[in-house]
């Protein structure tokens, strides 16, 4: 019986370790493919360059860098008074009926294809904001909205745990001293759930800077530095998926160096998050 | 009960058999004749989609594609690195050695939104609007109004090299456009956005666009085949397959395929103008 329980030990660490090494096996072929361009062009050169010309020699991926940070944080800006709000509501205010369909329902946005959310995007908030303001609609101000509601269920979900896990005692002392429901939230459960809350967030922005195909479908993907929310803009993601179909050569390498650049962010954006929410159970 | 697993073992064991006699077959033929193509990024996709094709059917049959431009193509079929040379541009004077087989011509339409009035537009004009010299539809006809959503394809696209090829010639395309990676993308907007102006090669154009004039002459089938100089629709480039003067059975064979009624169809769906030439001797 006992080898029988080392040997399923054995087994369920393979598995563990299979999923691991495909991490290591993508890395291994992002940066094997990515890194010679770099070097050859320079880093700085590729991450300060202003001009994308792949077929003429030009590998300056500035632009897209700016572009994604803008939409990132454009989204950032949509979703998290929404999200927050929520999951404050579902929290602290909702009745048990309402959170039971409440909740689920956010969750099931999340379970949307981002294709869906491109399509949505370019039938509706593109020929909106087009009618609007006078411009082409492929925008920053689009993408951010759409990214903005792809986020919405990660940052609401785990903002809602986050506030969930405030222990009563603090909103039964802050009651007991004569606070209303909303201030015992604002100055005391909002504090407390505050980290978990920022990991939220920076896992909303790692999927949104992630986030490609909905992207390609409502940015414009033009080659500019956007100056104003109406300019239309292209992100790393939508770089890479845009042109892999015809690349060859340092073309291909340089579209695999915007994967490692972006793979760069991600991972920072990811630790960041890791860092917070540890830190936060270590206060508990 | 027993009937259904006893049926399906019988349809296995049938199946089965079948892989084993295919599989005998093919490896009494499988001398293999070896075909390479090497030259224009245009017609690559376009040559392998074809090969595989061709590969289906004759299994026996080896061909490898290779791109490296129009001129690393006519200098591989000189120097014989290649059974084929492919070119996606007209032969210079000294570089009519070869055998030339047009298997297709490539044609490049200036798409706008059906209600855009706009009938004509010249060369210069089409520079300007895709550099940013030229932002608004007024500045191209007074009675317009509006700015231009100038929309180009992504970098390494093969359509978006002709248009450069074709049209823009040294101007470079600037880096405000819209970028689309597909045609059926590009049509998407400009059916959408009244001010749009997109380009498709020609077997893209459908109903949802309307097709440009350019310089006074209509993006029409007849234009494009005609000979004379005063209908021709000038934004078109032919799709060269180079052989030299002796080409091998092997290669043969694979162009006359290409010129079959099976290949013109594959070329068509590529929207490309298929040439209804047969094998001639270039002068």
């Amino acid at each position: 019986m006992k080898k029988f329980e080392s040997l399923i030990k054995f087994f369920l660490m393979m598995i563990a370790l299979s999923s691991l090494s495909a991490l290591l096996l993508i890395t291994f072929f992002i940066f094997m493919e990515g890194l010679p361009i770099l070097f050859k062009q320079g880093i700085f050169s590729f991450i300060g360059g202003l001009k994308w010309a792949p077929t003429k020699g030009s590998f300056g991926i500035l632009p897209m860098i700016v572009g994604s940070f803008q939409v990132m944080f454009g989204s950032i800006l949509f979703s998290v008074p929404l999200a927050l709000l929520c999951a404050i509501y579902l929290a602290e205010f909702s009745s048990p009926l309402a959170r039971n369909i409440i909740k689920p329902s956010i969750e099931l946005l999340a379970g949307i294809p981002s294709v869906v959310y491109g399509f949505i995007g370019i039938q509706v908030i593109v020929p909106t904001i087009r009618i609007l303001f006078d411009c082409s609609g492929f925008s920053v101000l689009g993408c951010s909205i759409v990214l903005g509601i792809m986020v919405l269920p990660t940052i609401t979900s785990i903002s809602f745990d986050s506030i969930m896990a405030v222990p009563i005692t603090y909103r039964q002392g802050s009651i007991a001293l004569g606070a209303t429901k909303w201030q015992t939230v604002k100055m005391v459960v909002l504090p407390a759930a505050r980290t978990g809350i920022i990991a939220a967030i920076i896992l909303g922005m790692g999927r949104a800077i992630g986030e490609t195909m909905a992207v390609i479908m409502i940015a414009g993907n033009s080659l500019i530095i956007p100056l104003s929310p109406l300019d239309p803009v292209r992100t790393l993601t939508s770089n890479i998926a845009l042109e892999m179909g015809y690349a060859s050569g340092d073309h291909r390498q340089a579209l695999f160096a915007t994967g490692v650049v972006l793979f760069i962010i991600i991972m920072g954006l990811n630790s960041m998050a890791n860092y917070i929410s540890r830190a936060m159970t270590r206060s508990k | 009960m027993l009937k259904f697993p006893l049926s399906i073992f019988c349809l296995l064991l049938l199946l089965l058999s079948g892989c084993d006699f295919s599989s005998k077959k093919n490896a009494l033929s499988a001398t293999h004749y070896k075909v390479i193509l090497a030259g224009s990024t245009s017609i690559e996709p376009i040559a392998e989609k074809l090969a595989e094709h061709y590969m289906e059917h004759h299994p026996e049959y080896k061909i490898e594609v290779q791109g490296g431009g129009s001129s690393a193509g006519i200098q591989a079929a000189k120097m014989k690195a290649a059974d084929i040379g492919m070119s996606s541009r007209a032969l210079k004077k000294d570089e009519k050695i070869f055998w030339e087989h047009t298997i297709a011509y490539d044609a490049i339409v200036l798409i706008v939104n059906p209600v855009n009035p706009i009938p004509n537009l010249t060369l210069s004009q089409i520079q300007k609007i895709f550099s940013f010299q030229i932002t608004k539809w007024s500045e191209i006809e007074k009675s317009l109004s509006g700015r231009i959503t100038v929309i180009t394809r992504e970098e390494g696209s093969g359509t978006r090299g002709a248009f450069e090829d074709l049209i823009m010639h040294k101007t470079e395309i600037s880096p405000r456009c819209l970028v689309q990676d597909s045609t059926g993308a590009v049509r998407e907007i400009v059916s959408s956005d009244p001010n749009a102006i997109g380009y498709v090669s020609f077997g893209g154009l459908n109903n949802q666009v309307k097709g440009v004039c350019i310089e006074g002459i209509a993006p029409k089938m007849e234009n494009m085949l005609t000979d004379n100089p005063l209908q021709k629709y000038k934004i078109i480039r032919p799709f060269l397959f180079l052989t030299s003067p002796e080409p091998s059975r092997e290669s043969l064979k694979f162009i006359e395929f290409i010129q079959s009624s099976e290949g013109e169809k594959i070329l068509q769906e590529e929207g490309l103008i298929p040439s209804y030439e047969k094998i001639r001797k270039s002068d």
